[in-house]
């Protein structure tokens, strides 16, 4: 370690002001801090910090995406060999999956991280570690026989237009990686939509249409068995298949406390109402699938878990989490349900409310500051 | 009447360093008293370098408010007046004599005294700053009349003094300080105590005083977090506090006509070879108590707590308001992949760290950041160290934004910067948050004045 050290120590005035590269700063930084966290020590206020930090938090959200992912590599693998009738074992399963899934991670990271590095430099600032999180949710969504310039466009066009142009991480209105999403499905809704993309290489007579897929055009007899949508043998984005993979990975980022725990169980909550409500009204065989199997199908699950839940784009004070949690799942069913364009309404559920976060949270503020005037009038009416 | 407020937000770090219930008596050789310990004091010299002065001579007065003067803590000679950049006045110098020499302000009961001359008293002497207000933390104003003067008998900051020991003996001092400060409020004397049977029957027992109970995790010990429960400050009001050994040191003044500037001081820290309490004045140099007493290795010496002291060196003063001294190591190191260790040893907040499994341990802490700053990312974290019913990101973000009406709003009157200590020490993007609410403050008292 203490060679590697030394030889960053070497190099690094070549970095810093006047150096020759000092255009590279901050990826030096970045790479520098990537392998040793610095030397800094507190100069005013606390003299102690915790010893969390945003490489921390952000490697934990990862860390919690791993379930979905796995479980997504070999469900890729899985559904290909089904539909293509190929008997396997477990690891060539997954072997073939892992290859399908692999480059669009990296095509993400490179294409996202490459933008996000020269905005760090021209700003002067330190690379935030938010993209290592939208890099991996970005191929989590995505269906598994997306072609891989598409990844690279529309994550180019979320980093650039969801982020960077608002000011960065923690200044982005939406989703970034909802956005890459968004902006791939209004840009080639043939290549997003219909029943070829869910399953790689698959043969024509092989129907490959995802649950909602089903659902939207009427099928709604077609509809899985709900324990094949739980465990997530079923045709779908990459990780948003396996409710079960979700629990764990939601478990994970509630114990750690990095994700709101509050968001998920108001997303939940909304998502049964709407659905209840439904159910009762039930005028057509979509609306009188029972609400919980709504909770089951789709991105649903995924979107309360990891999409919501983004701190930056969500609701900021606790009340207004549970507000926006609700509305998010109640928009969701609704959408899906209603809207014969978006066979899933939790995409448009999300963005939608990441749009009106700022003004709920505006309103519990503003209750606040209702609440202490109220007291300094009552206060100065005694005297 | 007594009443028992549980506060449920907060966080006890537990720290390695506390200090043993014994008290060593030093006589350091020199004292200083820092105007940089005072907030929004201008001060103006009245001594030159070799002067000779007894305790309660007048070193300086505050050129915004002539009548706070401050006095010296012990006589001896001025031995150095030392200024910083731009000639701002950092501390002034006494070494001790032999003996302390006391001006003598009269013996006088507070019973018998109008309000006007305790205040006239106090003022001379010297010990008028012993007081302080909210909002902003600055010395009380003679002419105010708080709503009411609050006394947080207990610290619950990190290796916090006991103040049940420290007042120790001193029933009667205390006793004539409180009869001092009955006299300069119409409002109530809150003195606040841990609901623990441990509090010291000289609080209890003092009289004419509201005796609240308190038990929770820092920050309930804060005079902002006891405020909110009793008496929240609305714009326009004025609350007085003072700390106990504060309060010794008024009814001293009234006992014997003195000012008798004594103090305990709890030495703590991880880096401390024997924890201990020291018996001294105030303002008094820490090398005695620090010198063959500090562990190996590269310290930072802190006046006060490790949350919201100030740093000083191995041969610098204590603060003015400070009854505890902290020694930690320094954390200037660089450390491979220390974000992606399980972090057995690493104290955090939040569960990401394996040291969760066992909660009761205590750690040595030291001054590395552990990490690098980002942008506000994380969202209701702050609020889990942060009692109070304000929104403390709303507030950050109002402060740097400079919006004074919003930050008005927000309830910028009722809270302190040592209330975000907590807020700063657990945020994962390293932002200095007390220093951005010290500037909120101070923009808000240069709005109002």
């Amino acid at each position: 370690m203490k060679g590697l050290k030394r030889s960053i120590d070497k190099i690094k005035p070549n970095f810093e002001k006047g150096g020759k590269f000092e255009k590279l700063h901050s990826t030096f930084e970045a790479f520098e801090s990537f392998l040793f966290v610095p030397n800094k020590v507190t100069l005013s206020g606390s003299h102690i910090r915790d010893a969390v930090d945003m490489k921390r938090t952000m490697s934990f959200v990862v860390i919690a995406m791993m379930p979905p992912l796995l479980f997504g590599m070999w469900n890729v693998g899985y559904q290909h060999f089904l539909a293509n009738g190929i008997e396997t074992t477990l690891l060539q399963t997954f072997w073939f999956g892992f290859l399908q899934v692999l480059p669009i991670i990296i095509v993400s990271y490179v294409t996202g991280l490459a933008i996000e590095f020269a905005f760090a430099q021209s700003r002067g600032h330190e690379v935030n570690e938010g993209f290592l999180v939208t890099g991996m949710l970005i191929p989590l969504i995505m269906p598994p026989d997306v072609p891989l310039w598409m990844v690279a466009l529309s994550t180019a066009f979320a980093v650039i237009f969801g982020k960077e142009v608002f000011g960065g991480t923690g200044m982005n209105i939406l989703n970034p990686a909802l956005t890459a999403r968004a902006f791939l499905f209004f840009a080639y809704p043939k290549a997003m939509s219909g029943d070829m993309v869910w399953i790689v290489d698959k043969p024509d007579a092989f129907s490959g249409a995802t649950p909602l897929g089903d659902a939207m055009i009427g099928e709604v007899s077609r509809i899985p068995d709900p324990m094949d949508m739980f465990l997530g043998y079923i045709p779908g984005s990459i990780g948003e298949t396996s409710k079960l993979a979700i629990i764990i990975g939601a478990l994970i980022l509630i114990v750690t406390g990095v994700a709101s725990w509050r968001i998920m169980l108001s997303v939940l909550v909304g998502g049964i109402v709407m659905g209840l409500i439904f159910n009762l009204v039930a005028f057509n065989d979509y609306m009188m699938v029972p609400a919980w199997k709504q909770l089951i199908m789709g991105g649903f699950a995924f979107g309360a878990v990891y999409m919501a839940t983004d701190p930056v784009t969500a609701t900021q004070t606790t009340r207004g989490k549970y507000i926006y949690g609700f509305l998010i799942g109640f928009f969701a069913i609704m959408v899906r349900v209603f809207n014969p364009a978006y066979p899933e309404g939790m995409m448009m559920a999300i963005l939608f409310m990441n749009v009106f976060a700022p003004l709920i949270d505006h309103y519990v503020v503003k209750a606040n500051i209702g609440k202490r005037r109220k007291r300094w009038r009552k206060a100065h009416v005694n005297v | 009447m007594s009443t028992t407020i549980k506060v449920k937000k907060g966080l006890d770090i537990q720290l390695i360093g506390a200090a043993a219930k014994n008290t060593i008596n030093i006589s350091p050789k020199t004292f200083a008293s820092k105007p940089i310990d005072f907030i929004g004091v201008y001060p103006k010299v009245l001594v030159h370098e070799g002067d000779q002065v007894m305790a309660g001579t007048p070193l300086y007065f505050n050129k915004h408010s002539e009548q706070v003067v401050f006095t010296a803590p012990v006589s001896g000679t001025v031995k150095e007046i030392r200024r910083g950049p731009k000639r701002v006045l950092l501390e002034i110098i006494i070494e001790a004599g032999q003996t302390i020499e006391y001006v003598d302000f009269g013996k006088a009961d507070p019973n018998s005294l109008t309000r006007e001359q305790i205040i006239e008293k106090m003022l001379k002497s010297g010990i008028w700053p012993v007081i302080r207000q909210r909002p902003y933390s600055v010395i009380a104003k003679p002419e105010d009349n708080p709503k009411a003067i609050f006394i947080p008998a207990f610290d619950t900051s990190p290796l916090a003094p006991d103040y049940n020991y420290i007042v120790e003996g001193e029933a009667e001092a205390f006793q004539t300080g409180v009869d001092v400060l009955r006299k300069l409020t119409s409002g109530e004397v809150h003195l606040n105590v841990l609901d623990n049977p441990a509090t010291s029957n000289i609080f209890l027992e003092t009289k004419g005083v509201q005796i609240n109970r308190f038990i929770g995790p820092h920050p309930t010990g804060n005079v902002s977090a006891q405020i909110s429960r009793l008496d929240p400050i609305n714009k326009g009001d004025v609350v007085w506090y003072l700390r106990p050994q504060e309060v010794l040191i008024i009814g001293r003044l009234f006992l014997s006509g003195k000012y008798d500037a004594t103090k305990r001081y709890a030495l703590t820290g991880s880096m401390i070879k024997k924890p201990a309490y020291f018996k001294s004045l105030a303002g008094a140099c820490i090398y005695d108590m620090v010198n063959d007493n500090t562990l190996e290795g590269n310290p930072r010496y802190i006046s006060g707590n490790v949350l919201t002291g100030s740093r000083i060196n191995q041969d610098g003063y204590a603060g003015f308001y400070d009854s505890q001294i902290t020694v930690i190591p320094e954390g200037d190191y660089y450390e491979f992949f220390g974000w992606a260790t399980p972090g057995l040893n690493k104290y955090s907040f939040y569960g990401q760290f394996f040291s969760w499994l066992n909660p009761k341990k205590k750690y040595s802490l030291d001054t590395n950041l552990h990490g690098g700053e980002r942008a506000f990312v994380m969202t209701g974290k702050y609020e889990k160290v942060f009692p109070f019913d304000i929104y403390p990101m709303q507030l950050i973000k109002a402060i740097l934004v400079e919006d004074i009406e919003l930050m008005e709003n927000l309830g910028i009157y009722e809270i302190d910067d040592e209330d975000f200590a907590l807020v700063e020490f657990i945020d994962t993007s390293k932002t200095e948050i007390q220093a951005i609410v010290r500037k909120g403050l101070n923009l808000m008292r240069a709005e109002m004045t």
